[in-house]
Parts: structure tokens; C-alpha cells; sequence
């Protein structure tokens, strides 16, 4: 299906152009319906958001604008391209305007290595999760100068506190996918599919899998900005935070961005730990065109979970944050490594 | 300490920076100064007259029933213990015998207001250190009680339901039965609360050691209400001065010694409990009689001052009143509770990150109309 | 050892929220507190007592029970309430009686607190259950409660 048409373009393209002009617009033609998912998933999500938020919290949610308040997320995209872009008179302009394309462009660029399904996979690079890791690191610059830039102390204390969280929480995103890179022995996502097809990862590395999830689920929520870490915007101190100067569109790529990124971060998880686009138990394994409703079902059943912390918990101080990152996360994450390649090297994982 | 070593090493500069008039944590219109190094915050000076509408001036215009409904305006979350704070003032001035019926029905619903109060504080606390569902929790129980008010009073937040000599309506039919409701109700919800936010850990390590007040400070700021109950500061007017019908019922008085925040957490959901037993005690028996005596249509003080204080939910009320013998208050004066709670801003939170600021703000509960009348 | 029952604490504290939110969840089908207002405007009963604007009721005939004694007026701490009357002459007795002229209500200036109605001798005013009261002109707030042409009820004044 998707691998037909796709095979179909890509042969057509070829036969009537030169072989360079060719891979360019196919290159073109692969970024334009990337964009188009980053657009659609980005709307869809902040709209799942607001509806599960809104049962968390005994209300009924956007409910007004189409069919179960479909488009409302729509209707907010074309409100806020129509508003006026106003920012600060001694804003560093250039900066201020690049911010929100490096936040974008790291997500967009993040998104292109997720395997979607066999097929559905745009980069598959040998390096998969190295990359994801790079990428996903590059985002914090982008709220760095955003948040210094605009002239604003509310959003330098959130770019600052940014700054801070992400370094810290990085490392531990790292290690917990590293510590489930000893078992698969490959950084290739389609290869960390491949491995899977014996169980699922989390199951073949039992504890510490299960370990090593827990702790890239909460330093990925921390990751994303997402609370309870939200420091960045914490909007009861800081109103804003970061993008407490931005407006229209420029503040809906950062908002937009957010929610990426959340989706991002459970693509990994459902990658790494529940087997990306494989059927539990291999159940739909003769039709593989249902790889992606297994992905899409992974991914949003972690995303769910992500929105469940944000609107149950409070959010930790920022010295809090860092001491959860290293003075918990970081000593059990180490230790769960070494645990795990013990578990490698006694040949003691599960495999079906 | 070793950090402070540390920290001395490195050339700091402190900076400024305006919380409010407009900011989510002040909850209306508070402006705070901060002088921050960071983080840390090293002074908070509080800047305020921004909702000042002169209230004790018109009361010196209106007549005793209409300064009842200016308190409204004061503490809105708890409207009705602020016109009982009027209504005590002026009926002890003149000395007017008020029916057993109105003092327990003053008192239930006293305490009911201090329950929808403590509700909204309870929902903002969790709002203000980063769980925004309480806040939707918090309201919806604030809104059974809101119910019944509307109900019996005609308004949900600023209600003017006392007038001197007693009640300007007797209570609705349903009264007895919604509250009983209610009471049935909440009794069910407050082990959540307990469970959403009190146990959790980020919570504790939020507010445990967070802004410690001693009650020395207390006591020579002024504090009062939860605020100075939590310092261990036993203040509570309806326990050493009791006014209405709470000579009549057994409470205790929620105290605790810590001090910090969390201490003032606890007071507040214990005080939430306190208040249903009160109402528990005094539903089933409101006695039979007159909800109002007759008083002339236009109340003269005799000659001289009158003080009352009443405990509302954030702290002690004190109505003062100088009467010339005239219609008019030649002088009226509110001691506000949440203008002394905020007087100590400045001395808990210096030290402390702009986190911790916002979290201590939240227990001191401060509404703005309040502190600037 | 307290490093690790901190982490299980913890967690078992988080987890324990997480239920009560998720309770929530579950049950989010009936559970909704909040009302669809502008669509449940039909079936919406303000309470009996609800204060929403005060409102002069007229009987079939045109007749209102205002007799004009302004004390209203004066129990108002607003100057909501102006009362512009008129002597006119009674005739059953043929003598010269005081009767309203216009009975003007300064919505905009009301705080709901009561007091008129709860001074009014011949309950002629009371609260009306209208609360949608927003309007693009403020001058439309002012309104006169007693209609055109009516009179006074007999039997109010004895």
C-alpha cells in the first residue's frame, strides 16, 4: 500500500527527470508530508491535551467548533496567523526571529527518524538513536536565545532554568536508552525493531528495562518542559517564561514544538521499549500495513500517560529538578547499566 | 555553610523585578517588588493601592444597613462573616437581644463560607505550585456550598444576608437538607484532597521547611488566623472571644508548631474539618423563632466606640467604630487580617526561590480587596 | 537504607494521585461539573431568592403597588434608585396625593444588596431572575420600572 505508491512516485520521478533534480524533488516531496504530519500531530495532540485535560478535571473541553470541538485547534492555528507579531523595542531581532526555528526545525528533524512502520521510515540511519539524542538537544537553543533575546527577565529566568534542566536531564535520557542499547547491540531503530520480534524489549530486559523506562519517561517529560518540570514556564512564577514576549505564529511554533516533542519522546519509548510498530504477541504480523496503527496506539498510550503526570502532579522547585537528576536518576541510571550488561553478559535476558 | 562559601566566590549582581499588578501567583492585583540574586530572593517589598476603593471613607457616609453590603467587597470569600463582623458591632452598640435562632444560623453559615473559602485555597494552592486539577476539584465542592447560599441569600459571593437585628430573610426550606447534603458530601471528598496533593512528594518537598515563620514573629507581625495558628500562635477569635452560637459548640482549634508552609497547609484542611463538625453539631438543632428583631429605620449609635473582632477565614476581623451619636459612623475602621498575614511576606520568603515565594503566597491566602480596601 | 524508602515512597505517593485523577477519568462521562450554558439557557432555573435586577411587577390592569414614599431611595447606598413623582388628585377623596411619576433604576450602579426590597412597606419591587444584563449601551441600563400609564393599585395605602 503506502510502499507501492510510494515505489510508484519514486520510479515515475525518475524515468522523467535527471537522476539529481529527481532525488531533489522527491527529497522536497518527503519534507512536505513530514510537514504535514508535524502540522496535523501537532494540532491533534494539543487538542487530545485539552479534551484529557478536561476529563482529568471534571469539565467537558473543547467541544464547540466541529464535530466534538474537532477543528478547535484548527480555528486557534488560523486565529493566531492572523494576530499581530509584537515584541519588545530592545529585543535582539535577529535572535528573537531565529528562535523559533530552531526549536521547529530540531523537532521536524527528530521526527524524521521515527519508524512509523516497516516501510513508513524516512532516514533510517545507522546511528538512529545517537541522532535523536543530538537532535533533541539542539531544541534548547532555540529557548536559550528566545528567552535571552526578548529582552524580558520573566523569559531570560525560564531560558536559564532551560538551559539548566535539559543539560542535567539529558544525560539521563542517554544512558536509559543506552542501557537498552546493550541488549539490541545496534543504534539502528529498524534494527531495535528487528531484535524486538523475540519480545518486546522491556520484557526481554525485565528489570532493568522496566527500570531504564521509568526513568526516560520522567526525564523526557523533563525533557519536553513538560510538568512537573515545567520550569520553563511555571506559570504561576514566571507567567510565560521563555516565550513570555512571543506572539501569533512565532508563539505557536514554540507551542507546537512542545507538543512534538512529547510525541517524539513516547515514539522513542514506544520504539525502544514496547516494540515500535510490532503487534503484541505478533498477532497482525501477516498484515503489515497495521505497523502504524500499532505505533500510533504505543506512542499515544505513552503520550496519555505524559498528560496524566501533567495534570496530577505539582511542579518540583528548580533546585528540586536538579536534585532528582543527580542525585537519583543519574546514580540508579549507572547502576542499572552496569546491571543490565551483566544481565547481557550472563545471557539471563528473556526471549521468547 | 559550604555553598554559601561557594556562593560568596562568585561575583553576583542583584536584579529587579516587578510580580504583579498583572501576574497568575498575586491572585488580583498585588504588585510585589523583587530584588533577586538568581534565583534566590533577597526582598520582597509589597506595592499596593491598586484596588484601594476607599471603603472606610463611605462608610462614613452611609447609614449602619448600608455599611453591611460595603463589606462584601472586602474579603469577598468570606462576605458573610464580614457583615456579621458589622452586624455584632452595631446590635452590641445598641445592645439589642438577638434571637438564639439567628446566632446558629449566623454560625452554620459562617462556617460553610469558611469551608468554600478554604475550598478556593486549597484548588489555588495546588494551582500555584503546578497541579492545576485542584483547582476544578476545590470549586467543584466550593459550588454545593454556593448552591445553598444563592439559595438562602439570594447571591453567591457577595451576599449582604445580615443586617442589624438579625437575618434580612429567614432561611430557604432546603436549607437543612442541601447542607445536610453537602456536609455528607465533602466528608467523602477532603481524604482526597489528602490524597491528591497533601501525600504527595513533590507537594512536601515544596512546602515542608518553606517559609518557616517562629511565633514570635507571629505574634509581634500581627499574624492571625491560619497563618499565626500554624506558628503555633493560638489566636482563634471564635475559641478566646466567642461571638454567635460558638460558645455553644465543641471544636478544636487547629494548631501546630512548625510553621512553615506546609504547617499552614495542614491547618487550613484540618480547619475544613473543624468547621463540618461545627455545622454537623448545630443543623439538626437550629431552635424556632424570629430571624430578625425590628430595629428603627434609621440606627443611631450611642455616643462612644465600639469594638468586635470575628475570625474569618483568613484571619481576625476587627470592626472599630467611632459614633457620634449621628446615623453615620463619624469614623469606621477594618483590622484587616490579610493586610497584617501580608506585612510578613518580606520575612519568610527572603532566602527562599521564586518557587518557594509563590508557595509561601499561597498560605498566606491573601485576597487583595482585603488588604487594600 | 532511607534513600531507597524515600524512592519508594515516593513513587507510591505519586502513584496514589494519579489514582484519584484517574478516577476522575473514568467516570469523566457523567462526572462534568461545569453547564453548557448559552445551550442549557431553556432549561436554567435560577434559584427562587436569586438576585439579578430589580423589577417593578405590574398586574393585567397595568397597576403597580408603588406608592412613591422614597424609602427605597434613601436605603440605597448606590443612588440607584431615583424616584421622580408628581402630586396628582385622588378621586375617591378629591384630595392632593402624592404618585410616581417615572421610577428610575440605574442597573449600572446596583450592587444587588437588597436593601430597597427589604424596605419596600408594599413589596411593589422585587428581584427579577434576568441575570444576562451585558448590553453594547450603557445608557440602556437605565431603565424606568413602572410601565407607561400605569397606576397605582388600589387598596396599597390602607
Amino acid at each position: 500500500m503506502p510502499l507501492r505508491i510510494t515505489e510508484n512516485i519514486h520510479n515515475w520521478l525518475f524515468s522523467v527527470m535527471p537522476e539529481g533534480v529527481a532525488s531533489l524533488v522527491e527529497m522536497t516531496l518527503i519534507a512536505v508530508v513530514y510537514l504535514t504530519i508535524f502540522a496535523v500531530a501537532g494540532l491533534f495532540l494539543v487538542l487530545l491535551e485539552r479534551r484529557v485535560a478536561a476529563w482529568f478535571q471534571l469539565r467537558i473541553g473543547p467541544n464547540r467548533v466541529g464535530p466534538q470541538g474537532l477543528l478547535q485547534t484548527m480555528a486557534d492555528a488560523i486565529k493566531l496567523l492572523t494576530k499581530e507579531l509584537t515584541g519588545t523595542e530592545k529585543a535582539d531581532k535577529f535572535l528573537y526571529n531565529l528562535a523559533p526555528y530552531f526549536v521547529i526545525i530540531s523537532a521536524l528533524m527528530a521526527l524524521a527518524v521515527i519508524p512509523f512502520s516497516a516501510e513508513f521510515h524516512a532516514f533510517d540511519i545507522n546511528i538512529g538513536i545517537f541522532f535523536l539524542i543530538a537532535i533533541s538537544s539542539i531544541g534548547v537553543i532555540g529557548i536559550l536565545l528566545g528567552g535571552w533575546s526578548s529582552n524580558n527577565k520573566y523569559a531570560l529566568i525560564g531560558a536559564m532554568r532551560s538551559g539548566v534542566q535539559t543539560i542535567s536531564y539529558e544525560l539521563s535520557v542517554g544512558l536509559s536508552l543506552l542501557t537498552m542499547v546493550v541488549i539490541t547491540g545496534s543504534l539502528q531503530l529498524s534494527e531495535i525493531i528487528e531484535v524486538q520480534k523475540s519480545g518486546w524489549l522491556i520484557l526481554q530486559g525485565h528489570i532493568p528495562a522496566a527500570i531504564a523506562f521509568m526513568v526516560f519517561m520522567i526525564s523526557g517529560t523533563a525533557e519536553t518542559n513538560r510538568a512537573p518540570f515545567d520550569m520553563v514556564e511555571a506559570e504561576s512564577e514566571l507567567g510565560a517564561g521563555f516565550h513570555t514576549e512571543y506572539s501569533g505564529m512565532k508563539f505557536a511554533y514554540f507551542f507546537l514544538a512542545e507538543f512534538i516533542n512529547m510525541f517524539i519522546i513516547s515514539a522513542i519509548a514506544a520504539t525502544v521499549f514496547f516494540g515500535g510498530w510490532l503487534s503484541p504477541f505478533g498477532i497482525t504480523e501477516s498484515i503489515p500495513e497495521l505497523g502504524v496503527f500499532w505505533f500510533l496506539l504505543k506512542t499515544m498510550a505513552l503520550v496519555f500517560l505524559m498528560m496524566w503526570f501533567r495534570w496530577t502532579f505539582p511542579r518540583l522547585r528548580v533546585d528540586q529538578l536538579l536534585t532528582l537528576e543527580w542525585k537519583y536518576l543519574l546514580p540508579i541510571n549507572l547502576v542499572n547499566l552496569v546491571l543490565m550488561a551483566l544481565l547481557v553478559w550472563l545471557n539471563l535476558t528473556l526471549r521468547l | 555553610m559550604e555553598t554559601e562559601v561557594l556562593y560568596s566566590n562568585f561575583k553576583s549582581e542583584e536584579y529587579f523585578i516587578n510580580m504583579g499588578p498583572q501576574h497568575p501567583a498575586t491572585h488580583g492585583v498585588l504588585r510585589l517588588l523583587l530584588t533577586i540574586d538568581g534565583e534566590i530572593i533577597k526582598k520582597v517589598e509589597p506595592d499596593l493601592g491598586y484596588i484601594h476603593r476607599s471603603i472606610e471613607k463611605m462608610c462614613e457616609r452611609d447609614s449602619y444597613q448600608q455599611i453591611v453590603h460595603l463589606t462584601d467587597r472586602m474579603d469577598y470569600l468570606s462576605a458573610n462573616i464580614n457583615n456579621e463582623a458589622v452586624c455584632l458591632a452595631v446590635e452590641n452598640a445598641l445592645q439589642l437581644e438577638i434571637p438564639e435562632r439567628v446566632k446558629v444560623i449566623r454560625t452554620i453559615i459562617g462556617e460553610l463560607t469558611r469551608i468554600a473559602s478554604h475550598c478556593l485555597w486549597w484548588g489555588v494552592m495546588g494551582m500555584d505550585v503546578g497541579a492545576l486539577t485542584t483547582y476544578f476539584y476545590g470549586f467543584r465542592d466550593r459550588e454545593m456550598i454556593n448552591d445553598i447560599m444563592e439559595e438562602t441569600c439570594g447571591a453567591r459571593l457577595t451576599m449582604n444576608y445580615n443586617v442589624p437585628g438579625g437575618l434580612m430573610l429567614d432561611i430557604h426550606p432546603n436549607f437543612v437538607n442541601r447542607v445536610k447534603e453537602f456536609v455528607a458530601h465533602f466528608k467523602t471528598k477532603l481524604p482526597e484532597y489528602d490524597r491528591l496533593l497533601t501525600g504527595n512528594v513533590i507537594f512536601q518537598k515544596r512546602t515542608v521547611g518553606v517559609g518557616v515563620l517562629s511565633r514570635e514573629d507571629a505574634i509581634s507581625f500581627g499574624a492571625s488566623g491560619p497563618v499565626g495558628r500554624a506558628s503555633g500562635y493560638s489566636c482563634d477569635v471564635r475559641k478566646h472571644h466567642p461571638y454567635s452560637a460558638y460558645d455553644r459548640v465543641t471544636f478544636e482549634e487547629a494548631l501546630r508548631t512548625e510553621g512553615d508552609t506546609y504547617a499552614r497547609y495542614l491547618v487550613r484542611i484540618q480547619e475544613m474539618w473543624e468547621s463540618l463538625s461545627i455545622v454537623e453539631q448545630l443543623i439538626d438543632n437550629i431552635p424556632e423563632g424570629e430571624h430578625r428583631v425590628a430595629t428603627n429605620a434609621v440606627i443611631k449609635l450611642p455616643k462612644g466606640e465600639y469594638y468586635q473582632k470575628v475570625e474569618t477565614a483568613r484571619g481576625e476581623l476587627g470592626v472599630y467604630i467611632i459614633s457620634t451619636g449621628t446615623k453615620n459612623p463619624y469614623r469606621l475602621k477594618f483590622r484587616s487580617p490579610g493586610f497584617s498575614n501580608l506585612s510578613l511576606l518580606n520575612h519568610i520568603a527572603v532566602g527562599g526561590k521564586i518557587g518557594d515565594l509563590v508557595a509561601t503566597m499561597a498560605t498566606l491566602d491573601l485576597v487583595i480587596p482585603d488588604i487594600d480596601r | 537504607m532511607s534513600y531507597f524508602s524515600d524512592i519508594y515512597k515516593g513513587i507510591k505517593t505519586l502513584l496514589t494521585g494519579m489514582s484519584v485523577t484517574g478516577k476522575y477519568f473514568v467516570t469523566s462521562r457523567k462526572g462534568a461539573i461545569t453547564q453548557q450554558y448559552p445551550d442549557n439557557r431553556d432549561t436554567l432555573q435560577m434559584f427562587e431568592r436569586f438576585r439579578g435586577e430589580v423589577i417593578m411587577p405590574h398586574t393585567d390592569d397595568n397597576e403597580h403597588r408603588c406608592t412613591g414614599c422614597q424609602k427605597c431611595e434613601i436605603a440605597c447606598p448606590n443612588g440607584t434608585i431615583e424616584i421622580i413623582w408628581d402630586r396628582g388628585i385622588d378621586e375617591a377623596t378629591g384630595k392632593k396625593k402624592k404618585k410616581i411619576d417615572q421610577f428610575v433604576y440605574h442597573l449600572s450602579m446596583c450592587t444587588m444588596c437588597g436593601l430597597c426590597i427589604d424596605v419596600c412597606p408594599h413589596d411593589a419591587i422585587k428581584w427579577g431572575q434576568n441575570f444576562e444584563n451585558s448590553v453594547y449601551d450603557r445608557s440602556t441600563l437605565t431603565r424606568v420600572l413602572n410601565k407607561p400609564g400605569s397606576t397605582l393599585m388600589q387598596g396599597v395605602e390602607d
